[in-house]
């Protein structure tokens, strides 16, 4: 396929005693979308908290097999570098309160102790903030604690957050599945522009999301890989039951 | 709907024990301010900053136990506050649970049951001659007692109370935006130090001010090894009195209505001290929504 | 920019050890003063224990076999007095407090709980003094019962509240429900159910004032005789403990060493028990 940014092998993951993921074995094609779908509790999100060795930080957890970034295994890196390459996306926007606006976009430079000259911050600052379609909204209040702004609008920031650092790839864990419909709309528009500079990996409980904003899909079922191929022939004739079954809502 | 008699009574009792209390706060009070009229009316405002504690002559300034006690308190607080941090990261966040960290969590609420004479005795006995020590080594007068020594045995002593506190707010730090950091790439010292401290910030320092009211309030370990002099100290080696010592040295021996009346009022200054820190304390920890 | 050069990031990385063994270090360096007091009171105070220890009075200087039965006499009834007046009265404002935990007065209360209980227990002892000891015109065991009552509240108050807030209100529902009449609903219904928590709360209470001098420095004020009468002055072991450790013979400092160990293994029981109480007797809803 075209290039490959990401390539897992044999990967398996456990919650104690509990396989939460069994042999998964998957290749990421570069700056395209690709959406992973499937039922609650099928292990998407513990697979993409795996890709940027999140799932590691929770105790008792343990992860087999690799994920090679480009050609080196992420589990033979450090994490802390890993993690500046795979960038995420959260569930519920989570903008550091602490921090002003301009604060919160540079965090990735701040917290890893990177120095950067006061012009250097505000043109990555407005880079980040024009990339992730905020800029006109914020540019006025870039002092301001993001506190004021909206779900959408501060999903929006977190993800000039994690663009800031340039990273190669971006998971995306449900971003929208605490915002209201515009504010959906509006994010699935900037994964579309995303795609041109970066890999975009995005979870979603939503298969008209899927559809819509990704060029391949994965679906997972009960902690396997069922089905992974381009997103309109998934949806269109899937070759696995059941793939279809879940499209057509025989379970949720 | 007619209620039957022991009903009335019985809420009568609990309203009166409520009371009760309100009462006696108010009668403590007053008790204070009244105990040092004749105090107030000889010295005025000048008791704060009179320098010389003079029983024969009736002449009574306070400035040099406010000045000890301030010195010993901010000095314990300074000293203590590594420590009682490190035990609020220690519990709050690397060890949540296990055996290390039920071993440090109980070490330090027995540290807080400690009768405080018991660590004045100890302190005397134990400390003391290493402070003289240390005195000798730095040659400066070898009192042993002293400032530094009561600050010492303060510092000790209020620790478990900024810790548990400190140790309660930095477990609350949601963990969403703890996430966010590491997402970032940042190691757990960034994390800790650049968005949990932060975030943590205002429940620290609560926990801080509130062992500084302690620090102030408190009274035998120090008047045991303070040295109890009036005298005004000119280095944190010498001797000197606090608000607290003062009155627990002195208050038996006080003859006549100025001198009982002195006390008494410096007595009222500790109480509105310790009262206003209580109740800042208190207003930060509730605004934050962590219980004490 | 170069954000992710080698040296950077094990710079980082020793940062972060660092700080972890920092904190680790700081946090069991605490433990030492710990042992370290424990240590001594152990090693010195248990020379001095022996029946006629316990049960001698303390002899003049220069006589030996002195012991400290005046002064565990002294604290067993303080503390026995102290609760006959703080305990109805601390569990009844902590009742009050859980049921009209609206009103205007639970505020007030609240504050002023929150106030007595931050108040130096020297100037408590200067309350006592003017409120019983002037009148009485002596020192009296009653003036310190008195004063060690006063700081028992706020520990008993707040932990009956929080004792009570944990019933469900489920529970007063259904004997109300059953006709029960309001005040034997709490009597024989609501304080049984929280019984564990309050009586933690009167433990760790008595652990508090059985270590207390201050307080009693001019109210029970100390003696050298074996006395029951509580309106005569009374000895207690914290005031044994400083009034000998001020001194300058070495055998009352051995007394105080050995009424020092009394006192700590008091103290260490009160909390145990406390905990123990807390974990067999708590009612699980």
């Amino acid at each position: 396929m075209e290039g490959t940014v990401l390539k897992i092998e044999k990967l398996h993951a456990y919650y104690g005693m509990n396989a939460v993921l069994t042999d998964i074995n998957l290749s990421v094609p570069k700056n395209m979308v690709t959406a992973i779908i499937g039922p609650s509790g099928c292990g998407k999100t513990t697979l993409i908290r795996c890709i940027n060795r999140m799932h590691e930080l929770m105790p008792d957890t343990r992860v087999s097999g690799k994920i090679l970034l480009y050609d080196e295994d992420i589990y033979q890196m450090n994490p802390i570098i890993v993690r500046r390459k795979i960038g995420m996306v959260f569930q519920r926007p989570n903008p550091f309160p602490t921090m002003s606006i301009h604060e919160n976009v540079i965090a990735g430079f701040k917290l890893t102790g990177v120095k950067l000259s006061r012009i250097e911050q505000d043109g990555i600052v407005e880079e980040s903030l024009r990339k992730a379609a905020l800029w006109n909204e914020v540019k006025d209040h870039l002092h301001r604690k993001g506190s004021f702004l909206s779900g959408g609008q501060q999903q929006r920031l977190c993800i000039a957050r994690t663009i800031a650092v340039k990273p190669e790839v971006i998971l995306f864990d449900e971003p929208c599945s605490a915002l209201d419909p515009v504010s959906t709309a509006k994010i699935e528009e900037l994964i579309e522009q995303l795609k041109k500079d970066y890999t975009v990996v995005i979870v979603t409980h939503n298969l008209q999301q899927a559809a819509r904003v990704s060029e391949y899909t994965a679906f997972l079922y009960l902690g396997k890989l069922i089905e992974f191929g381009h997103t309109e022939k998934l949806f269109t004739v899937p070759e696995h039951k059941k793939t279809e079954e879940y499209l057509t809502g025989k379970f949720g | 709907m007619c209620k039957l008699r022991s009903e009335t009574v019985f809420n009568k009792v609990l309203y009166f024990s409520a009371i009760t209390i309100v009462v006696l706060l108010v009668s403590i009070f007053l008790t204070l301010i009244l105990g040092s009229l004749p105090s107030i009316k000889a010295f005025g405002i000048y008791f704060l900053f009179g320098k010389t504690w003079d029983p024969v002559f009736s002449k009574f300034g306070a400035f040099p136990f406010l000045f000890g006690t301030l010195l010993t308190s901010f000095l314990a607080l300074a000293i203590s506050i590594p420590f009682s941090t490190s035990i609020s990261i220690f519990l709050g966040e690397y060890f949540k649970e296990g055996s290390l960290s039920s071993v440090i969590k109980n070490m330090v609420e027995l540290l807080a049951g400690i009768p405080s004479i018991i660590y004045g005795f100890w302190g005397l006995f134990i400390l003391v001659p290493i402070v003289r020590f240390i005195e000798i080594k730095l040659d400066v007068p070898p009192y042993g007692v002293g400032i530094f020594t009561a600050a010492l045995i303060l510092a000790i002593m209020i620790i478990p109370y900024s810790a548990s506190l400190g140790r309660e707010v930095i477990a609350l730090v949601p963990s969403d935006i703890k996430e966010a950091a590491y997402s970032l790439g940042a190691t757990r010292y960034e994390v800790i130090r650049k968005v949990m401290l932060p975030y943590a910030r205002s429940g620290i320092f609560a926990g801080i001010f509130l062992s500084l009211g302690r620090a102030i309030g408190e009274t035998m370990a120090v008047t045991v090894v303070i040295g109890n002099t009036n005298f005004f100290p000119k280095s944190i080696f010498d001797p000197s009195n606090t608000m607290a010592s003062i009155i627990a040295n002195e208050f038996t021996e006080a003859t006549g209505e100025l001198y009982l009346s002195s006390l008494i009022e410096i007595g009222l200054l500790l109480f509105v001290v310790t009262a206003i820190i209580n109740i800042i304390g208190r207003y930060i920890t509730k605004r934050i929504g962590v219980k004490i | 920019m170069q954000i992710d050069s080698k040296t950077g990031i094990s710079s980082r990385i020793i940062k972060d050890r660092f700080f972890k063994a920092l904190v680790v270090s700081l946090s069991f360096f605490v433990t030492i003063p710990f042992f370290f007091i424990l240590f001594y009171i152990f090693k010195n105070g248990i020379a001095s224990i022996s029946w006629e220890f316990i049960v001698n009075l303390p002899k003049p200087v220069g006589e030996t076999g002195g012991g400290i039965a005046n002064a565990i006499a002294g604290t067993v009834l303080l503390i026995a007095l102290s609760c006959a007046t703080a305990v109805p009265l601390g569990v009844a404002a902590g009742v009050f407090l859980s049921e009209y935990k609206n009103s205007k007065l639970a505020e007030w209360l609240i504050l002023c709980v929150a106030v007595l209980q931050g108040i130096p227990s020297i100037v408590i002892g200067i309350i006592a003094y003017t409120w019983i000891v002037i009148p009485m015109r002596h020192f009296s065991g009653l003036a310190g019962a008195i004063a060690l009552g006063i700081m028992m509240l706020p520990v008993i108050i707040k932990s009956t509240e929080e004792t009570l807030k944990l019933i469900p209100d489920t529970l007063k529902e259904a004997s109300l429900a059953l006709g029960v009449p309001y005040h034997k609903t709490i009597l024989m219904v609501i304080l049984p159910a929280g019984l564990s928590g309050i009586v933690t709360g009167i433990l760790l209470s008595i652990a508090r004032i059985a270590g207390e001098t201050a307080p009693l420095l001019f109210t029970a004020f100390g003696s050298q005789f074996m006395s029951l009468n509580v309106l005569k002055p009374i000895n207690a072991l914290p005031l044994l403990i400083f009034n000998y450790a001020n001194s300058p013979y070495s055998e009352w400092h051995s007394l105080a060493w050995g009424a020092s160990f009394v006192l700590i293994t008091l103290v260490l029981v009160l909390n145990l028990t406390a905990r123990l109480v807390t974990k067999k007797w708590k009612v699980q809803f």
